[in-house]
């Protein structure tokens, strides 16, 4: 998990989620605490899906 | 001249994997691959003992081989010391250049060893040891072991080492100087014009390489599995108790955080110099969720929340020790039955 996505594809991780930010990578600064909450579960929901898939398949 | 001579357990006669636990065994003369060494180093040249570890006995216990192995040296009279080669095996890649690497330190004889491009030991020891570079294929054995003794002459007699191209060891990765004719344009026009028209030619910088990585297999119940938050964000108790550096860092920490179901910001500290961390200071758990995965696992999302999470600082971290901070992490890991980690970075 994190916001650049690049650096991770250069080094050959194999199952790679988009962060919110480079200054915190599963938070939002700018939103409400809930909703800040709720996208930091979103996250994670993303990388329990690509945990759970052949690696070959998660985007 | 007096050679002294590493192996592991497999080429060492043991065994195979089963004998990965073996003790070291110090036997009088040259053995397996030894032999061959002896004769390719040519007249005057014996190998006086051989040390033989199993490979997993090495890698957990470096510090005591790499002792017992100086001693052994040291007894010996050793006037070289050679281990492996290793190709790709890399536990005795690893044990290998730990055994060379103590060996020049303490007794400043010449070490010489052998692995493939991919074996961790290469990026851990090149900088300080002559490698050559063996390929993945045990098949080139002797062609191998003339370069590694033909490297071994040149470092007794202390001859100019070539280049790493000319002579078939891993870069240091140092700069030397040297005079050239020519200027860098001049230089970078000929390299344009060879590459337009299909001539050879050399790159004066090379590119840093990532081998491939093998998937691990996917989690096959996730509502069963133990997952652990690993973060190189810097996120560290208040105090950095390991004293982790915010730049380069050189070591990791694991933190508890049983029973916790919510970091907050007064209770740690981030050790990161490459990112504005006020947000994370505010709230750790933008960086270490424990918040979150607290609660996919009261649901019955996950398993279990591991019950310490590990941090480190990902910040101008040279390759070799990042990779080497990741194997570490990794063996931790899995000897506490973590079976997927969420891995937060910065």
């Amino acid at each position: 998990m994190t916001s650049v996505v690049p650096v991770a594809k250069m080094v050959g991780a194999n199952r790679i989620i988009q962060g919110n930010g480079i200054v915190h990578p599963l938070g939002a600064a700018d939103l409400p605490p809930a909703e800040e909450k709720e996208l930091r579960r979103r996250i994670l929901r993303e990388a329990f899906e690509a945990l759970q898939k052949d690696a070959g398949e998660t985007d | 001249m007096r050679v002294v001579h590493y192996l592991n357990q497999f080429f060492g006669g043991l065994g195979a994997e089963e004998f990965a636990g073996a003790t070291p065994e110090v036997r009088e003369g040259a053995v397996g691959p030894g032999r061959l060494l002896e004769q390719l180093l040519g007249e005057g040249a014996k190998v006086v003992k051989t040390v033989v570890a199993g490979d997993n006995y090495a890698v957990e216990n470096l510090d005591a081989l790499a002792a017992l192995v100086v001693k052994e040296v040291r007894e010996a009279g050793g006037d070289l010391f050679v281990a492996g080669p290793c190709f790709q095996a890399g536990r005795y890649g690893v044990a290998a250049g730990a055994v060379c690497a103590a060996v020049q330190r303490e007794l400043g004889i010449p070490a010489v060893t052998g692995m493939g491009l991919e074996n961790p030991g290469v990026d851990l020891y090149r900088r300080d040891l002559y490698i050559v570079d063996s390929g993945g294929s045990v098949a080139a054995m002797r062609e191998v072991l003339s370069r590694m003794a033909a490297l071994a002459h040149k470092l007794l007699s202390k001859q100019e080492i070539g280049s790493p191209a000319e002579e078939g060891y891993f870069a240091h990765g140092l700069l030397r100087d040297a005079f050239v004719d020519k200027t860098a344009a001049e230089r970078l026009v000929e390299m344009v014009y060879a590459k337009a028209t299909g001539a050879p030619y050399e790159s004066e910088l090379t590119p840093t390489v990532f081998p491939a990585i093998p998937a691990p297999p996917p989690i096959a119940d996730l509502s069963r599995a133990r997952i652990a938050i690993v973060t190189d964000t810097g996120v560290v108790p208040k105090g950095n108790p390991d004293k982790i550096a915010p730049i380069a860092a050189t070591n990791w920490g694991s933190y508890d955080i049983s029973g916790v179901d919510d970091l907050r910001g007064e209770d740690f500290e981030v050790s990161h110099r490459g990112y504005d961390t006020r947000y994370v200071t505010e709230d750790p758990d933008r960086a270490v969720p424990v918040d979150a995965l607290r609660e996919f696992e009261k649901q019955g999302v996950i398993g279990k929340l591991h019950d310490r999470f590990v941090s480190t600082s990902g910040m101008v971290n040279p390759l070799a020790n990042s990779r080497r901070l990741g194997r570490e992490i990794a063996q931790r890991l899995k000897e506490e039955g973590v079976d997927a980690v969420v891995l937060v970075s910065a």
